[in-house]
């Protein structure tokens, strides 16, 4: 049966293009015929558990770090005796084997999924895909081992082991119906760049062997016609070809085509993101995002949770500088009980700097462990949304107040220097105001969306958020000249550092360090390598 | 610390440690915990609380129940011809953080 191309829009998970046969994978909802005999039953259940038991060890061979161990936790917590009795109780009952097996794991999935702990509730979802393997022995679903390289899979939802078991290695990638992209499989997905799109919400793929998936843009095309598909199967060989070249970049140095040394930094929002990545191919870290510490609906993190995160950044940058920047919440990022619910206009409310020094206890406790964890490395630390030099002050007095009490405490601790964020046109317009901080960098993004009145997630108006607005521009310029002339040194952090289409309006500008996103670092260095900076 | 007492004519060990793992009693450190507690033959309890509730310490369904923060007190008892090497080999497990410092996330 030859069916009509169908184009689907869900959300991007993890970019990429996979052209492939499409599988259907682990429909789990059609019945398994209950047997009525509680002896085979309880036969058929231990023969699952078995299977499960095995794939798990044949899968811990060849996966390494974060993965293995996850591995182990679902193999011992199949090897439980106290799960295995419990389920073997249910089914003397006369509970067909699949039922019991789903209750008694769903009753572990909701008790873990409402712990407080971030950690604990995230062992939610290890369960889950723990108890699909075992529903998918007891049902005869499709296995993964049988599936083809490079194949597109579809589901409404796929656990972490099943990804890991899958051979990425010719292509492929992952269309879910449900799933978020902020789960363990979409981190997986993107750390090993097969493309994935969720939210793709009910579809019918029974009437589809083919499809193409764009994980940049969140498209998927089922049964793509000859058009299509060698459209995108050139924009598979183009990305493959760029990484090649981008890739052969990463350990080289961040310089132009004329030899003149750039400071390439890193954006960092997760410290897990670190993982990946070798600080000997940055030279530091230029925006570390704190936010992610402040879950909306979690308790706020304590000094020494915060200390312990500060620390590690630290330690795997060495003697590198890592720019920490103060909680920014407020604007489109809202907590619970920290951020004001019934503002009109977010974007210009209590946000940032403002936020916090409205909240001195929040805030006194982040610099505490700020200063603490300054012992251990080259700690600069950095206040967002500073509108009026006043703030930075008393940002100051507070940063002096904790360095006393810490002394007074006889922990120890060192003074960072402050900086600020230049992302409120004022600071902008009238850098000389502001000349107490001990650096500048520019949040482009803001600083554009204030610039240019317009919102950067407002489609009717994309083309007005331009960073490359000459009115822009003249401010960054004017920016790095005040800097240059003042010796306060000057970035820019903002996602146009990440696009090698803007390097060269920036390089003109006078920039000589910008942040990137961490797998924008060969993409930038590579471009960055064509440019000439004396004719820029 | 540690106390031998003699309950229903058995002998019980039991000791204490102070849980210092930077992340609590995870994945990882349960794991860990629950293979080296079914090393022996020995009956292994585990509690948060001097005066329980006891728990089964070779079962990772209920270690990883306890969901046990850092700085969480860890009570070990055990019955049994080995008690005594089980409860101080569960002790240094703890005490040496799981041989793997903070690095465990």
């Amino acid at each position: 049966m030859i069916s009509e191309s169908l184009e689907l829009q869900g959300r991007p998970a993890a970019a990429g293009i996979a052209v492939g046969p499409l599988i259907v994978l682990g429909d789990l909802s059609p019945q398994r015929a209950a047997s009525g005999s509680i002896e085979i039953e309880r036969r058929d259940f231990e023969s699952a558990l078995a299977s499960a038991a095995h794939d798990l060890s044949q899968l811990i061979t060849r996966v390494e770090g974060d993965g293995s161990d996850m591995l182990a936790f679902q193999l011992a917590y199949l090897e439980d005796e106290t799960l295995r009795s419990r389920v073997i109780e249910v089914l003397s009952n006369g509970v067909p084997a699949d039922e019991a097996w789903q209750q008694l794991l769903n009753a572990e999935i909701n008790d873990y999924r409402s712990a407080d702990d971030e950690y604990f509730a995230a062992r939610s979802g290890d369960l889950k895909d723990l108890r699909d393997r075992v529903l998918r022995h007891l049902k005869g679903g499709v296995l993964e081992r049988s599936l083809a390289p490079g194949a597109v899979i579809a589901s409404d939802e796929v656990g972490p082991t099943l990804f890991l078991e899958m051979d990425w290695s010719k292509g492929g990638g992952l269309l879910l119906t449900a799933g978020s992209a902020s789960s363990h499989v979409a981190m997986l997905a993107r750390a090993s760049g097969v493309p994935m799109v969720v939210g793709l919400g009910q579809v019918n793929f029974q009437d589809h062997s083919e499809a193409v998936i764009d994980g940049e843009t969140g498209r998927a095309i089922l049964s793509p016609n000859e058009e299509q598909r060698n459209r995108y199967l050139l924009k598979l060989a183009n990305i493959k070809q760029q990484k090649t070249w981008e890739t052969a970049f990463l350990r080289k140095p961040a310089r132009s085509a004329d030899g003149v040394h750039i400071e390439l930094l890193i954006n960092v929002a997760a410290i897990a993101e670190l993982d990946r990545i070798d600080s000997a191919v940055c030279g530091g870290i230029g925006l570390m995002r704190t936010e992610f510490l402040f879950k909306d609906g979690k308790p706020l993190p304590d000094e020494e949770q915060q200390y312990a995160a500060y620390r590690r950044l630290l330690e795997w940058a060495g003697e590198k500088p890592v720019t920490i920047r103060t909680l920014d919440l407020g604007g489109d990022k809202p907590v619970r009980g920290l951020t004001s619910e019934r503002e009109k206009n977010p974007f210009l409310g209590v946000r940032g700097i403002r936020l916090t020094l409205g909240r001195s206890n929040v805030f006194r406790t982040q610099l505490r462990a700020l200063a603490r964890a300054a012992v251990h490395g080259n700690l600069k630390v950095m206040l967002p949304m500073v509108t009026i030099a006043e703030e930075i002050r008393q940002a100051g007095l507070l940063l002096d107040d904790v360095m006393r009490e810490l002394k007074a405490e006889g922990i120890a601790c060192a003074r960072p220097p402050l900086g600020i964020m230049v992302e409120v046109p004022a600071v902008a317009i009238a850098p000389e105001l502001y000349d107490e901080a001990a650096f500048f960098s520019i949040g482009s993004n803001d600083l554009t969306q204030y610039v240019m009145a317009a919102a950067r997630d407002e489609p009717g108006i994309s083309h007005l958020n331009d960073p490359t607005h000459p009115a822009i521009l003249k401010l960054i310029a004017s920016v790095v000249a005040f800097g240059r002339d003042r010796n306060i040194p000057v970035s820019l952090c903002g996602d146009m550092a990440s696009d090698p289409r803007y390097l060269r309006p920036l390089l003109r500008a006078g920039l000589r360090s910008i942040s990137v996103a961490p797998d924008a670092i060969g993409r930038v260095k590579a471009a960055l390598s064509e440019a000439v900076l004396s004719e820029t | 610390m540690k106390e031998g007492s003699a309950i229903n004519g058995a002998a019980m060990m039991q000791a204490s440690v102070l849980l210092a793992h930077d992340v609590g009693l995870h994945a990882r450190p349960s794991v860990k915990l629950t293979k080296l507690a079914k090393t022996f033959a020995a009956e292994v309890e585990l509690a948060t609380a001097r005066e329980g509730p006891w728990i089964d310490a070779k079962s990772i369904v209920k270690v990883m129940a306890l969901k046990a923060r850092k700085d969480t007190t860890l009570y070990f008892r055990a019955k049994g011809a080995d008690a005594e090497t089980a409860v101080s080999a569960l002790i240094s497990l703890v005490a040496r953080d799981f041989e793997d410092g903070s690095s465990d996330k």
